[in-house]
């Protein structure tokens, strides 16, 4: 389905409009079905030490082929410029790409993007060849000011990461859609299947997504419920909705009436 | 001599590489990024690059993990205290 209709981003082509995150499974066996059930080619993963004491732990990499999906690596966790920054090099270093999810976390309780800091990190990651995709806040100023200075696409919380409470503020994410002009990647607070639907539906190019998925009672059989919202929402994006009205139209013709 | 590894102290033996390490730690060099004294390595160093009484080396790969996870705190923390040492 939808095969001519592929995402691109700085010249990289992108079948799945669902991207996924990797954490909070039970083990990588799981990670790795939920992720075929959802179709997604884009699969973000964080940067931490190895553990070097337990070496007979299994690396993820042994269950996601870097060479059948994309894989983002995230700067979650850091909540300095600093820190991002050291990250998105130690994942460039490890040697998959030059894309990176930049995260600037503000504070623990809410996880919301510290955008100040967002963007110095992304000028300095720009500036040393990254592909800098960042997650940022609801905000259409914010996000105008992130591809001023060379991000390819923005990506846009729904609502605080893990909340699971869909799209909080509609109208900023609409405004979003309308006034900036590369991929938009709705990305955390999606709690099920509507609230990805939802975010196509208005016009979003890729809903990304975690708890929403491995948080679930049955993963896997979300992670395929994913899949189809957010086709069903594309579809009917493209398709164009029909206009609220107040009152009824009838769908069956008055004439041949008795 | 004594060198750090990941936020631990380590016995290597003199005139080991970074290479040599990875070796030891049975880590694929390939799937991983090392910072030695907070430089990042090209891989292409791996086999040349001696370490030294001392050196903190860092290696890491990539884990499972959407967005910020209550794990990711810590280790940060961790990371901040080694910034600010040095």
């Amino acid at each position: 389905m939808m095969t001519n209709d592929r995402l691109t981003i700085a010249g990289r082509e992108f079948k799945s409009r669902l991207w996924v995150g990797t954490g909070k499974y039970k083990d990588f066996a799981e990670t790795k079905k939920a992720i075929e059930a959802s179709g997604a080619d884009v699969v973000t993963v964080a940067v931490r030490r190895v553990n070097i004491t337990d070496r007979s732990k299994e690396n993820l990499l042994d269950y996601i082929d870097p060479k059948k999906y994309t894989i983002l690596p995230n700067t979650a966790g850091c909540y300095t410029v600093e820190d991002a920054v050291r990250y998105a090099r130690l994942a460039r270093a490890a040697g998959v790409s030059d894309l990176v999810k930049l995260e600037v976390i503000g504070d623990e309780q809410t996880l919301f993007p510290d955008t100040a800091g967002l963007i110095e990190a992304a000028k300095i990651l720009i500036k040393e060849g990254f592909i800098v995709l960042p997650y940022t806040n609801d905000d259409p100023i914010v996000a105008r000011k992130l591809v001023d200075i060379g991000c390819p696409a923005v990506m846009p919380l729904a609502a605080p990461i893990g909340s699971g409470l869909g799209i909080r503020n509609p109208y900023n994410l609409k405004i979003i859609l309308e006034t900036v002009k590369v991929p938009i990647i709705v990305d955390a607070g999606v709690g099920t299947a509507s609230d990805a639907a939802l975010a196509m539906e208005y016009g979003a190019d890729a809903v990304l997504m975690n708890t929403a998925i491995a948080g679930a009672k049955d993963p896997i059989m979300m992670a395929e419920a994913m899949k189809y919202a957010v086709d069903a929402g594309r579809l009917a994006y493209r398709a164009g909705r029909i206009p609220r009205k107040l009152y009824a139209t009838a769908s069956s013709p008055i004439e041949g009436m008795l | 001599m004594h060198v750090q590894v990941n936020g631990e102290q380590r016995t290597v033996a003199a005139g080991s590489t970074v290479a040599g390490l990875l070796k030891e730690l049975d880590i694929r060099p390939d799937r991983v990024a090392v910072e030695l004294n907070l430089s990042i390595l090209d891989r292409s160093e791996f086999d040349g690059r001696s370490l030294h009484e001392g050196d903190r080396i860092e290696i890491i790969s990539f884990i499972g993990g959407g967005s910020c996870q209550q794990s990711a705190v810590s280790l940060k923390q961790q990371d901040s205290e080694l910034l600010a040492e040095s």
